[in-house]
């Protein structure tokens, strides 16, 4: 394989990683805005619980990604920045009200109205972020970003405000809260705060098929390069039917409580989604001007890096291992 | 105000926004960790105390931090693209390694924060110990990359390209390691004093509480020893400066006529229409010595280089006279500290901290060392104007195609400024609200709060 294609995957990797835990984390943002009931007080506890040690390592994936992409592909990098300016200024925004407002709730004073003002910019930055993040990705695959000579050609609106894109963004805000649900109702040993999660879970895995549909609709005239690529290919059918065996199994395993196996199809059914999204765009990072070989940064630079990344992992992982088994291991369903 | 001018102040605004917390999250940990590493020699409960509660401080200014920081590497692009499409792939390898540095960062911050009842004491230390290593790294591994635009190497320029590029080349640009020595020293300087100056406000209003005389002498340590080392890692850079950015040294010194045995200019304004550097105290040859360490050294002018060439030398003059200045009031304060420890060292009745007069001078030093990061950021900055690469590209090269720029820019600035407040109020909150806890606590547990 060619070296840009490794790092093209390591990028892949990256984003599929920051949607299983960073994604979970403004999923659980989500939940906190539709807390309610008599256990409302204890969903949101969970949540916080859930989230606070882990967010800010979650988030680092999203800069990994930047930071590869930049480096390893320059140009792309560059369109990309041009060309959505808005959305990723906004997407900013979101991603920094959220980690400030979870951070000043948890050390602002502990008095119900203070909370929930805090909260309620943290659970609403947790639903705009990831909106955002699915437009700027469904912009990307959309085939409509043009650029020449560093001049964007389509204006600075009608890549991204659009249906596709913005269809593609309430995906993505499903699947974090889809996910979200499945990784709560193993955070606590309550009963009955599972049970909250598992029905939130459920209810969420069927928008994230309603989404799923629309998207895939919606592709046809708003990424018609991207949707021909999760029709009409080979392997493209073999990935379908595994999506929907880990969508089914995830359903099926949440409606008889099996949380673990949940756990392992829900991030297995987001992990093909994902996948299946960057095999239809290869072998373009932006569609149709910007190809993986076309932006690659010279070859030592590709080198160093993939050898950083090697080392980086080494290093991530086990550190990574190390804070989860700290956080993670603890709660056991009964 | 204009597009380039726009982009110019966001990018302005969001660094000396996050440059603060950057400093914070580099030094933090290491105030943390002695406290805690003293806690585990002694098993006094004070200094266990203490690291908790720097270490609520520090969870607020990190989580700032992390996201401001994240801003910056998207405003890269969303402001420069073009400077990042022509030096992405020369500058990438500093920012993805701080990419795994700042993960290193945030995992063990996690479990720092976090983990005080779920892990030994040791491993907690440890984990605080990977917080302050990685920290340090991250902040090195950036300044690195602004170094390269400072002095960019690595690489060969065709026809305004840049080719056949070497990026481990690009990283041993000759500001990097003046530029990373003069940074880490300014954060934990910078830090130290902020956190003395809190801490001695705390004691001019409850004298004797042990709690807050551990933590400002703490504090005062890590400040004190960094700020007496920063004149050499400064007068590393100056030189580093003076070699490679001429244009850069003339503006930050005032000096407009190319001289030998050019003196040093203390204070002054410059008049550039006029080119001359008025009402400044002038050390004879002291800035050929400085520059090139040799009185009669030739120290090239402003007017050598065309107009178009200069950087704003009012603000580079002005803002490079307050960051030494701030560095030397800060020097002079811990001397007096080192013979106020001296001198007291061994007279039980009287503590080293105790004299009023010592405490409110700590108190006004505590802003001193962050204003020193900032006014150093604009001569770095605003010193190497017009170029974004020295000698390679103009800022108003690399700017993006983007119209309305001012939007994001008074966005961001508002955003910012409300931030700050709620920040700045929450740590205030701290502050104010733990020592009466903490006498509590002190008295729970029987330490001796006459000291």
């Amino acid at each position: 394989m060619e070296l840009e294609t490794i790092i093209a995957g390591a990028i892949v990797v990256s984003l599929i990683f920051y949607a299983l835990l960073g994604g979970a984390d403004y999923g659980g943002g989500v939940w906190d805005l539709f807390a309610f009931g008599k256990r409302a007080k204890k969903q949101r506890e969970l949540i916080t619980s859930a989230i606070g040690p882990v967010w800010e390592a979650n988030h680092v994936w999203l800069i990994l990604v930047i930071v590869v992409l930049f480096t390893a592909f320059p140009p792309a990098f560059s369109a990309i920045s041009i060309a959505l300016h808005i959305p990723l200024t906004l997407l900013l925004i979101g991603i920094v009200l959220r980690g400030t407002a979870f951070t000043f709730r948890t050390y602002d004073v502990q008095r119900d109205n203070v909370q929930r003002r805090w909260g309620l910019v943290f659970s609403i930055a947790s639903i705009i972020t990831p909106i955002l993040l699915g437009v700027v990705l469904g912009a990307i695959a959309s085939g409509t970003i043009r650029i020449e000579e560093g001049i964007v050609t389509i204006g600075f609106l009608n890549s991204w405000l659009a249906p596709f894109p913005i269809a593609v963004g309430f995906f993505a805000l499903a699947l974090f809260a889809f996910l979200a649900a499945v990784y709560l109702t193993l955070e606590t040993g309550e009963y009955e705060l599972q049970e909250d999660f598992r029905i939130r879970a459920l209810i969420a895995a069927i928008v994230v098929g309603i989404m799923a549909l629309t998207v895939f609709a919606l592709a046809g005239s708003g990424a018609p390069r991207v949707r021909a690529g999760i029709s009409n290919t080979p392997w493209a059918l073999l990935l379908h039917i595994l999506t929907g065996i880990f969508a089914v199994g995830a359903f099926y395993s949440l409606w008889t409580r099996k949380y673990r196996l949940a756990r392992i199809a829900a991030a297995g059914q987001v992990t093909l989604i994902l996948l299946g999204w960057a095999f239809a765009q290869y072998p373009y990072l932006v569609e149709p001007d910007i190809s993986i070989t076309s932006a690659a940064a010279p070859r030592i630079t590709l080198q160093l890096l993939l050898t950083a990344l090697i080392a980086g992992a080494l290093l991530l992982f086990p550190s990574y291992y190390y804070l989860f088994r700290i956080f993670k291991s603890e709660t056991v369903p009964k | 105000m204009d597009d380039l001018l726009a982009a110019r102040s966001q990018m302005a605004m969001s660094l000396a926004f996050h440059i603060i917390f950057a400093a914070v999250g580099i030094a933090m940990p290491v105030l943390m960790c002695i406290a805690e590493w003293r806690w585990l020699r002694t098993r006094e409960e004070v200094y266990l105390t203490l690291a908790k509660s720097w270490a609520k401080g520090t969870a607020i200014l990190f989580a700032v931090g992390a996201v401001s920081g994240t801003v910056l590497s998207f405003e890269l692009g969303l402001l420069f693209p073009r400077f990042m499409a022509h030096a992405g792939a020369l500058i990438g390898m500093p920012f993805s390694l701080e990419g795994f540095a700042f993960f290193t960062e945030a995992i063990f911050l996690g479990i720092y924060l976090y983990g005080w009842n779920r892990i030994p004491p040791r491993s907690h230390l440890l984990a605080g110990v990977m917080v302050a290593i990685s920290g340090a790294l991250s902040g090195i591994f950036v300044v690195i990359a602004n170094a390269w635009m400072n002095t960019p190497t690595g690489f060969r320029l065709v026809d305004g390209k840049i080719v056949d590029i070497d990026p481990i080349a690009a990283m041993m640009n000759p500001s990097a390691l003046p530029q990373t020595v003069h940074m880490t020293l300014a954060a934990y300087a910078a830090t130290g004093f902020a956190v003395a100056g809190i801490h001695a406000f705390m004691l001019l209003r409850r004298p004797h509480n042990r709690f807050h005389q551990l933590a400002l002498s703490i504090a005062l340590v890590v400040g004190g020893v960094t700020v007496i080392l920063q004149p050499l890692s400064g007068d590393l850079l100056a030189k580093a400066v003076a070699r490679n950015q001429p244009v850069k040294l003339a503006a930050l010194e005032g000096q407009f006529e190319t001289e030998s045995g050019a003196p040093l200019r203390i204070g002054g304004i410059p008049d550039v229409e006029n080119g001359t550097t008025r009402y400044a105290i002038e050390v004879p040859y002291a800035l050929s010595i400085l520059a090139f360490g040799d009185p009669n050294a030739t120290v090239r002018g402003l007017n050598e280089f065309p107009k178009d060439l200069h950087p704003p030398v009012v603000i580079v003059h002005v803002a490079f006279q307050i960051m030494v200045g701030c560095g030397i009031l800060m020097a002079a304060i811990t001397i007096w500290a080192a013979w106020r420890f001296w001198r007291f060292r061994k007279n039980p009745a009287r503590s080293w901290l105790n004299s009023k007069w010592f405490l409110r001078f700590l108190v006004v030093a505590a802003p001193l060392g962050f204003l020193a990061i900032e006014t150093g950021w604009i001569v770095t900055e605003v010193g190497r104007q017009p170029w974004i690469i020295h000698g390679v590209m103009r800022t108003s090269e690399a700017v993006t195609s983007m119209p309305g720029l001012v939007v994001p820019f008074i966005t961001f600035t508002v955003l910012y400024i409300f931030l700050a407040i709620i920040t700045a109020w929450l740590l205030f909150r701290q502050v104010v609200a733990s020592p009466g806890n903490i006498e509590t606590r002190s008295r729970d547990i029987g330490v001796n709060r006459g000291a």
